[in-house]
């Protein structure tokens, strides 16, 4: 006997007597319109306020950059109430870049490694209170961490200075003139303190979802600690570590205060890390915008379309290195 | 090559709670030892104390002795990571390494010990997998991960993983419970050509499986409520399903409870 002949009424056909509003994807409620009303709304709300942000930037930047009578990418210099004025973003690029890679060089290895240390080896009783802590570190305000660089670290940078000049300075990166420790690695020190606790805290979280029949499988080959961490960890928490390790480094390319309150700021560019001098956008901006002419202003906006630029860059970068991988993810376990 | 397991009253805790209470068994080199019973009886916990991946749960401890041929695994001065490479393991869920390709899924556990030039490599990943009966499916597709495979190949491929490595023992903790009948199969066969070389033991809760691939059976329950599991008997296969000394075993496999 065949059943599906038994029904006479395919279900899919509308019944005349259904009152609600039928559509092709079937009946919509009052609550359900008024959800996708309010989500949609949102959606364009934003766009907007994004477009309105976009196309002021734009118009006040082009208005600076073509008064600029220098190069805008290249000139080592910022005078905006010259007439014409001559600006560049060269120094403050480099020195964005160059802090921001020398936080995230010291703080990724050691924010991976707390990370691993407190979902794998450190005992629960322990892991808990650490954990803690590093959230604190979170959230301590900027400018705390500017004060506390300003008026502890950078005393204190002096013997690690002569330390490095003495047995890394011919390799002219590590050179030091002997000049006040307001330079691009102590700035970097204190950027990695303050990016530490969010690539921890994503890290920590990644590495716990390892799913723990990996880890088994691991343990079951005959692999020791570390290596179930090299084998399973690892490997799954790759584009996640990537992620975190963005996510810190977006927060140190625009971190103002702190920078402000170390580095002792000048329009050139030191090779050595270790010199005081060069700056940042961010830092760049919170110095001059209090003095500035409205064409300073529009200089400025200039260059923060810049480091706006800079970080999309970065964070395009890290999306193709994830996506690259991506067959090879956890995710399609 | 197979080693004999001897294992003497074995008792293995969860923190405070019993889980397996005095058991004790022998199983021979070369031989397919099966083990059944009810949920929760403990079938799984004495397999994980064979390699000491009990003690990996937090709170895991065992008490008695387990020999394989004359070294006490509980021994001191036993490191429980040379006692894993000697006694290999097959979980319940296929679990390749999704972050690696097929080759280097069945190379993982070579590349532990160290030491292996690339066509070693290549020799032991091809002979591993033509004994899992997976070469001819992915020898095209070697570097592709091995997280794209079927289940029942997944599950072989954990197989030919867990040979690389040339175990004394291989461990089966109900391998085909998340296989369809034809991967299941396919692992049956596979169970019965790996018997000429290693000593296997299987969990499962397929009786008909135990009856097919099992020389040997074991019958674990609990002894109420509550209570920690045991072992009921251990026979011939075909003795535990036709005429088993305890009522008990004859109950479970005609099936009047668990």
């Amino acid at each position: 006997m065949d059943i599906s002949t038994t029904t006479d009424v395919p279900p899919s056909a509308p019944r005349p007597d259904a009152g609600e509003r039928r559509t092709a994807r079937g009946v919509t409620r009052p609550g359900d319109r008024i959800f996708l009303a309010l989500s949609r709304g949102s959606g364009i709300l934003l766009l907007v306020v994004m477009a309105a942000i976009a196309v002021f930037l734009t118009y006040r930047a082009c208005l600076a950059i073509s008064a600029d009578d220098g190069n805008f990418l290249t000139t080592f210099e910022w005078n905006t109430n010259t007439d014409p004025p001559v600006f560049g973003i060269a120094v403050l690029a480099f020195g964005t870049v160059v802090s921001s890679v020398v936080a995230m060089a010291l703080a990724l290895p050691i924010a991976v490694a707390i990370a691993l240390f407190l979902t794998h080896y450190a005992p629960r009783r322990l892991s808990g209170p650490i954990a803690y802590v590093i959230d604190l570190l979170a959230a301590v305000p900027s400018i705390v961490y500017g004060l506390w660089g300003a008026l502890i670290l950078v005393p204190h940078m002096q013997g690690l200075y002569g330390w490095l000049d003495q047995f890394l300075g011919w390799t002219g990166i590590f050179a030091w003139n002997g000049g006040a420790p307001r330079a691009m690695l102590t700035v970097g020190i204190l950027l990695a303190i303050m990016i530490l606790p969010i690539i921890t805290n994503v890290s920590r979280e990644v590495f716990r979802q390892v799913p723990r029949m990996h880890e088994e499988a691991a343990l079951a080959l005959g692999a020791t600690r570390w290596e179930v961490v090299r084998m399973a960890v690892l490997p799954f928490g790759r584009s996640g570590v990537i992620s975190a390790a963005m996510l810190g480094l977006g927060r140190a390319l625009g971190e103002t205060m702190a920078v402000a309150t170390v580095l002792s700021p000048s329009y050139d560019i030191q090779a050595s890390l270790l010199d005081p001098g060069g700056g940042t956008f961010a830092q760049n901006i919170a110095s001059k915008f209090g003095e500035a002419s409205v064409q300073g202003r529009d200089a400025l906006i200039a260059s923060g379309l810049v480091l706006f630029v800079i970080t999309l860059l970065v964070n395009g970068a890290a999306r193709a290195i994830i996506a690259r991988r991506k067959e090879y993810s956890g995710a399609n376990a | 090559m197979a080693k004999r397991i001897d294992v003497s009253g074995l008792t293995a805790f969860y923190g405070a709670h019993k889980a397996i209470e005095d058991i004790s068994m022998t199983v021979e080199p070369r031989s397919v030892t099966a083990f059944i019973g009810p949920s929760g009886c403990g079938k799984s916990t004495f397999l994980r104390t064979l390699n000491r991946m009990h003690e990996v749960t937090p709170g895991g401890r065992v008490e008695g002795k387990v020999l394989l041929d004359d070294e006490d695994l509980y021994g001191s001065g036993v490191d429980p990571v040379s006692v894993r490479r000697e006694v290999g393991m097959v979980f319940q869920r296929p679990n390749p390494f999704p972050t690696m390709s097929i080759f280097e899924n069945v190379a993982a556990g070579l590349r532990l010990n160290g030491g292996y030039r690339k066509s070693e490599l290549d020799d032991v990943v091809e002979k591993s997998l033509r004994g899992a009966n997976l070469w001819n499916e992915v020898k095209d597709r070697l570097n592709k991960p091995g997280s794209g495979l079927s289940g029942g190949q997944q599950q072989r491929l954990c197989i030919a993983r867990a040979i690389a490595v040339e175990p004394r023992v291989l461990l089966m903790d109900e391998p085909c419970s998340a296989l369809d009948p034809i991967s299941t199969l396919a692992i049956e066969d596979l169970i019965g050509e790996l018997k000429e070389r290693f000593t296997i033991v299987i969990v499962t809760h397929n009786m008909q499986q135990a009856a097919r691939v099992s020389d040997r059976t074991a019958f674990f329950n609990l002894a109420g409520v509550g209570q920690p599991g045991r072992l009921v008997e251990i026979d011939d296969t075909e003795r535990i399903f036709s005429n088993p000394s305890v009522q008990a075993t004859e109950d479970y496999i005609s099936g009047r409870f668990g």
